[in-house]
């Protein structure tokens, strides 16, 4: 099918952690008789054709024994016999990778959602209840009297009643969490309206009196769990699509033991002291000293530095460090709980708390609205007795005017709106794991980014090369080889150019690669103090070298991350300030900082003073949207008023952001404030619209007009309007600026210095 | 009067029955892969 060849997926980023067969078995759950059970979640997943794709490449390994996929969560559900050998195992993966999709163990726990089935089943109870009732209230209103329209009144009691127990939990239990912390929130004006309408509406029957209400609380309470409803629906599903991402850091590590042993260990189980062994590829589980062994270590995501380093014993490296060229041995210096990562999260807690609790702009309304609401019931119903009315009639009218102003599109207005700006926020790539998320975005007033990972990719790209072009295609040759980020840059930058034969090619960890050509020449490619025989020619970070003697040299940039240079024009047009805040060295931030046109930047920064520049931009009342992705981003996005991580960001990173985006386009950030400033307006029209409704109507109830026909109708003719103008969101496109980013012609071609 | 009295309980045993049936499809895992299941009706096999 054609769409599974579409490239805006999230591609497979580098340094994801792999699954090995101990990984498989630590995840798996026994079902007994034989077999086990595990969820891989594969996030490249996305359409029909893709579920026949695995499951048939699956189902025809003889140690699986059912194979199953989830398109909704993007998951594969495999139950696996567990007679099956690690090769076996390993061989589940490899298929999955053959056809394509990169699979990853879940990043929490597999959670359930007992919130949803709740509300869905408070739903379907609600709407059976509401189409119960709203046709034996039809035959009220078309005519029915005496006896029968006692009998349908009791009927509808007996309907509504065990509904508004069951279904109105959700509301009630809300409702009156909020009241115990001296709090209102727009839950209790529902509650206290449905109890009051169910009430009355009794008492009147019991009278046997013309008019009842029961449909009106029902019908009430079945819209509001539908915008409810689908509000959860969408974060959950947001936050289920995040917990997919792959896994950057070490589940487990491989520990060497005293009489020689490998053994795979769960990380709560490393100790301090315990030799690990790290293979190229794979991240540091815990920190640890180098003991044996020579690489190229890439602490991008540690600490925001983009220049590879080489470590050899004696060096100290951080949990999460990526490993990219060669096994090392480390010796463990602390466990899972006292590690650099473990530090980090102490911040994040720290710096979150003192953010102050955030009013959801629905419970400030709510705060408004309900004193009036009520007021207006009360005075209507002491208006009514002064007047001389009897008290059946001013109890009556009282009734009338709580339910006619119940806040029934009040309740819908946000809901709706952010259930469906989240579907549009993830058309667009963009998960949005909480509504508060999408209220503050629309609120900021200016960006901070980080700086690699963030606003760059991994990738060095190939700035320019000097040497003859027939030399080249034997730079490709080695450069395909390895892992190293350099190597990948010239493998990105000059892929149309085809790989020279070379035989026994091998890689030196921390030095570069080698090889032989057919003539018995010695071909090395890598760092010119390893390659070159007199090294004082060239400052260029990567050399060509045949027996010694230089051939070629290559000078690398940062490569921009996808629509980096838009981005950051199209937030400044949006009027916001932007700012770049990096580990890394100062210098490549200025340049970076130069070349994108932001407002300021800082580089070399820890993350204690990421956080402390994210602090005086709060002091300075300004709202600031943190956009980064590395595990020292995280103190700071967790203090930022609100926060965006791409895909690729560290574990911590993810879960300290209230928006991930998927794609590797930057354009993400200004799409996302967009949409959130469209929403904001959406929600403020929806309270206008409400709020319109309440001034016609109220005067009517008040008045002693409002008949249960007529409350029904404009009950749900408002609820009805502020969901149709909710839904304009899902057609709404954020304006974008054309013209060609500089980045996307470095990774093209190669150009000849 | 009669006639209500059976369409009534009819009608409502009717609509109880939809009630279950949702209840029943929702433990059953009828809503768990709604994306899928449109795919999944395409499937020849």
């Amino acid at each position: 099918m054609a769409c599974c060849t579409s490239s805006d997926l999230a591609a497979p980023e580098p340094g994801l952690a792999s699954i090995s067969a101990d990984d498989i078995r630590a995840d798996s759950r026994s079902l007994g008789n034989g077999v086990s059970q595990i969820t891989l979640s594969a996030p490249a997943i996305h359409c029909g054709a893709c579920i026949g794709t695995i499951e048939s490449a699956l189902g025809s390994l003889h140690q699986v024994a059912r194979a199953r996929v989830n398109l909704t969560e993007r998951r594969v559900l495999i139950e696996w016999r567990e007679t099956a050998t690690d090769a076996e195992l390993a061989g589940i993966i490899a298929t999955l990778a053959r056809t394509g999709y990169a699979v990853h163990t879940e990043t929490g726990e597999p959670e359930t959602d007992p919130e949803f089935s709740r509300l869905l089943r408070a739903l379907g109870v609600a709407g059976f209840s509401a189409m119960n009732i709203m046709l034996l209230s039809v035959s009220v209103w078309s005519g029915a009297e005496g006896a029968t329209r006692d009998m349908f009144h009791w009927i509808s009691a007996c309907i509504a009643g065990p509904t508004i127990l069951y279904s109105g939990r959700v509301f009630y239990q809300s409702a009156w969490s909020a009241l115990r912390n001296r709090r209102l929130n727009m839950d209790v004006p529902i509650a206290l309206a449905i109890t009051l309408a169910f009430i009355m509406s009794l008492y009147q029957v019991i009278n046997s009196a013309e008019h009842a209400w029961f449909d009106a609380p029902v019908s009430l309470l079945f819209f509001l769990l539908a915008g409810r409803t689908a509000d959860h629906m969408m974060r959950a599903r947001a936050r289920s699509r995040v917990s997919g991402l792959g896994r950057l850091m070490a589940k487990g590590a491989v520990v060497l033991q005293d009489d020689g042993q490998r053994r795979y260990l769960p990380i709560e189980a490393v100790k301090p002291g315990m030799t690990l062994l790290v293979a190229a590829g794979e991240r540091v589980p815990v920190d640890g000293v180098v003991i044996d062994g020579r690489s190229d270590v890439d602490r991008s995501l540690v600490t925001g530095e983009s220049a590879v380093e080489v470590a050899t014993p004696g060096r100290a490296l951080e949990a999460g460090v990526l490993n990219l060229t060669g096994p090392v041995n480390l010796r463990a210096t602390s466990d899972a709980k006292t590690s650099f990562l473990s530090s980090m999260e102490a911040m994040m807690t720290e710096a979150s708390a003192a953010h102050g609790t955030y009013r959801r702009i629905a419970d400030r309304a709510a705060q408004l609205y309900s004193p009036v609401v009520h007021l207006t019931a009360l005075i209507s119903l002491i208006g009514w007795k002064l007047a001389g009315a009897d008290w059946d009639f001013a109890l009556q009218v009282t009734v009338a005017t709580l339910i006619i102003t119940c806040p029934c599109a009040l309740g819908l207005a946000v809901p709706m709106v952010h259930a469906v700006a989240a579907g549009r926020l993830s058309r667009s790539g963009i998960l949005l794991k909480d509504g508060a998320a999408l209220e503050r975005l629309a609120k900021i007033d200016s960006v901070v980014f980080d700086k690699t990972g963030t606003l760059t990719t991994g990738i060095p790209a190939l700035a320019g090369y000097t040497g003859e072009a027939a030399t080249l295609p034997f730079a490709v040759a080695l450069a395909r080889v390895s892992n190293h980020p350099y190597a990948r840059g010239i493998a990105a930058g000059l892929a149309d150019i085809p790989a020279a034969t070379l035989a026994d090619i091998g890689e030196v960890p921390g030095s570069g690669v080698e090889a032989r050509s057919s003539d018995g020449a010695l071909w090395r490619f890598g760092s010119p103090r390893w390659a070159a025989n007199d090294l004082a020619r060239t400052e260029a970070a990567v050399v060509l070298t045949r027996n010694g003697a230089l051939l070629a040299t290559f000078r690398f940039q940062e490569n921009l991350r996808r629509g980096a240079f838009d981005a950051v024009a199209a937030v400044k047009s949006l009027g916001l300030a932007t700012r770049i805040a990096s580990g890394d060295a100062e210098d490549r931030v200025a340049k970076m900082a130069a070349r994108l046109e932001t407002d300021s930047h800082a580089g070399g920064l820890k993350p204690s003073e990421k956080i402390a520049l994210i602090q005086r931009e709060k002091s300075a009342g300004r709202s600031v949207l943190m956009v980064g992705d590395g595990i020292n981003d995280a103190p700071a996005l967790a203090a930022a008023d609100v926060s965006m991580a791409p895909a690729a960001a560290s574990e911590i990173g993810r879960s300290a952001c209230g928006l991930i985006f998927l794609n590797p386009d930057l354009h993400a950030v200004p799409d996302a404030i967009m949409i959130a400033r469209k929403a904001h307006r959406l929600v403020v029209e929806n309270f206008v619209l409400a709020i319109a409704y309440n001034i016609v109507a109220v005067p009517l109830a008040v008045l002693g007009y409002a008949t249960p026909l007529l409350a029904a109708i404009a009950m749900s003719t408002s609820s009805i309007i502020v969901v149709a103008n909710a839904l304009r969101l899902a057609s709404y496109a954020p304006r974008r600026r054309d013209g060609g980013s500089p980045a996307a012609i470095v990774i093209g071609k190669g150009v000849p210095a | 009067m009669n006639g209500l009295m059976i369409l009534i309980p009819i009608a409502l045993f009717l609509g109880f029955v939809g009630l279950a049936a949702f209840l029943w499809s929702m433990k059953n895992g009828q809503f768990e892969d709604l994306d899928g299941a449109a795919w999944r009706a395409l499937d020849d096999d």
